[in-house]
């Protein structure tokens, strides 16, 4: 296998996206993703059959896409990853599925990868403007990344790409993307929350009303020494029921809903506690560069916030191109070739998808490993 | 003619049939339990076509059992399939996966002439198909496959483990009431039709259920 500039190809279907991207070394060759989102609208939210089904469909054309665009052939590829977890369940079956048959087919060696510490594996990626990359084929030292979409809300500390990732906080119940699905809904607004929120929130005086910040009570947050349980952690399932409360209150008093108000304040709510919480992190951790990944990453308020707070902090901020924040093939074939590149072991054919992969797994060990770590 | 079988509709089976060999068999695997099939079925085939000596370029045709059977499992075996074949360059069909069982029934002295095959749907109920059977013939499907419950079905000698899970109700035929469709019988099937010239379908699966999914409905306003 060449393990200096290797040609690695990505599968990632962990939730409504189907992605294939590949890379050589740190370029960037394609990044092709086909979206079943359109589906998903009338639900007002992404529903896991439906992913599951339009994944099956789309993973061979979307294959097809990216060789083609790459102008590459099979024959050529050094290594095969696909994301194994976190995600929906159904959906990662179908991308583990079809990349162990292509492993299977081609006789390539398999990676299967974090689908979280893929998001920061992005940020190596060379020649993107403003992504980590800019500075060369390494990551920034004292790394930490915020990723925020529709699946996910996390904090994380990056000491090594390839083999020591912390997580240092999270949302418990909802993704701060789903909470703007949701909040949408409440306000009619329709799906994706996110853009239709952040376009209407501009209209609107955020300090109307004051929505809470979960989990920030001194009994969650503890001091820096002695961290509460749930000092770095996230919660937006309140912010919501707030959010219906008020719009129900405005009606019983047969007054007008000020929606763009409540957008602007459910907006803030959410920017606020995430960037507060993110940028604690980071300066208790010693963290001065942060990547910034997911789909909410394309939220102008979140980057206006998170931009201010950092540089207030100290804390560089990058944010990648957003075709590659959101879930996306070429982020998983990034991560893939850091780990071909730093000699890591493939998985093999043998593992399991993980909805619930922890962020301390890069890659799913070689079946050795495995073994040896059993005994 | 080498041909690949896979059915993930119940348990993961695979298998490699041609018909210069024994009975068109010339390896086979499949598992017991119902809820490993991503992690069995690639190590499965690749142990399959290495037992065998031989490689994707030998394989005529790729057949896969299309269902019904539970979405996630059903679609590990059709994912595999579909990129096999992609990668390999070979023609991709599809069997209903009821077949299997209805033609082991078929190759069993006791066959009756018109009976059922089910399979456990789990929500209560079963995925079933009628068939028709002459001697010295393959097993004719002249209705289904359909998902329903046990009690709403012809009354009808029935096979298979879903006609095992409701025996109190279906006249289950005790030697095949844990039978799981399986590859080896697909393939049987798929090479007995290719070489009778007869068309398969493709393998765009047979879900036979809705997706779940719920458009809600208008918030309820305060007043
Ligand atoms: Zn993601």
């Amino acid at each position: 296998m060449n393990r200096s500039q290797p040609l690695v190809l990505g599968i990632e279907s962990s939730c409504d996206e189907t992605g294939v991207g590949i890379v050589r070394g740190t370029d960037l060759l394609t990044n092709t993703v086909s979206s079943s989102m359109d589906e998903h609208v009338r639900f007002g939210g992404v529903i896991p059959e439906i992913a599951s089904r339009a994944h099956l469909d789309a993973f061979v054309p979307t294959l097809q896409a990216a060789l083609a665009e790459a102008d590459v052939k099979l024959d050529e590829i050094d290594a095969i990853a696909v994301t194994s977890g976190p995600g929906l369940a159904g959906a990662l079956m179908v991308g583990v599925c079809a990349a162990k048959a292509l492993a299977v087919a081609t006789g390539k060696p398999l990676y299967a990868i974090n689908h979280l510490v893929a998001h920061v594996g992005v940020g190596l990626l060379d020649s993107r403007p403003g992504g980590a990359g800019d500075a060369g084929p390494a990551l920034p030292e004292n790394l930490g990344a915020l990723l925020v979409s529709g699946g996910h809300t996390e904090i994380l500390r990056i000491l090594s790409i390839t083999d020591d990732v912390e997580m240092l906080g999270s949302t418990i119940d909802d993704a701060a993307g789903e909470a703007y699905d949701k909040v949408a809904r409440i306000l009619g607004l329709g799906y994706p929350g996110g853009p239709a929120i952040d376009r209407l929130a501009r209209e609107g005086n955020a300090k109307a009303i004051r929505f809470p910040r979960g989990l920030t009570q001194p009994k969650y947050m503890g001091t820096a020494e002695e961290p509460g349980r749930h000092r770095y952690d996230w919660s937006f399932s309140g912010l919501k029921t707030a959010v219906a409360r008020c719009v129900e209150q405005f009606e019983a008093r047969g007054e007008a809903v000020p929606v763009a108000d409540i957008a602007a304040a459910f907006q803030e709510a959410v920017v606020d506690v995430i960037t507060s919480k993110a940028v604690l992190a980071c300066r208790e951790h010693g963290i001065t560069n942060v990547l910034l990944g997911g789909g909410v990453a394309a939220n102008s308020r979140l980057r206006q916030l998170t931009e201010q707070r950092c540089s207030a902090a100290g804390i560089r901020l990058h944010v990648p191109p957003l075709d590659l924040c959101t879930d996306n093939g070429a982020m998983v074939a990034a991560l893939g070739a850091q780990l071909v590149m730093a000699g890591i072991e493939p998985s093999g054919i043998g593992f399991a998808p993980d909805s619930s992969m922890p962020v301390t797994t890069v890659s799913a060990p070689a079946p050795q490993a495995a073994q040896a770590a059993a005994v | 003619m080498l041909i690949l079988a896979i059915d993930t509709s119940a348990v993961a089976s695979a298998a490699l049939m041609s018909d210069d060999a024994m009975e068109g068999v010339v390896g086979s695997f499949s598992t017991e339990d119902t809820r490993t099939h991503a992690e069995v079925l690639a190590p499965g085939i690749e142990g399959l076509l290495a037992e065998a000596g031989v490689t994707g370029a030998d394989i005529d045709a790729i057949v896969v059992g299309v269902g019904p059977g539970p979405f996630t499992g059903l679609r590990s075996g059709i994912a595999t399939a579909r990129t096999l074949a992609h990668v390999w360059n070979k023609p991709l069909y599809g069997l209903m996966s009821l077949d299997a069982v209805a033609l082991e029934v078929a190759e069993s002295t006791e066959a009756p002439a018109e009976f059922l095959v089910a399979t456990d749907a789990r929500r209560k109920e079963v995925y079933w198909a009628r068939y028709t059977l002459t001697a010295g013939q393959l097993p004719k499907l002249v209705d289904g496959p359909h998902v329903g419950f046990a009690a709403d079905l012809p009354d009808l000698p029935a096979y298979g483990a879903g006609a095992g899970l409701y025996s109190d109700i279906l006249r289950a035929d005790p030697d095949f009431s844990e039978e799981h469709p399986d590859a080896l019988y697909l393939g049987q099937f798929a090479l007995a039709r290719l070489e009778a010239g007869e068309t398969l379908l493709d393998s765009t699966p047979l879900y036979l259920r809705e997706s779940d999914a719920q458009i809600p409905g208008p918030r309820k306003r305060a007043l």
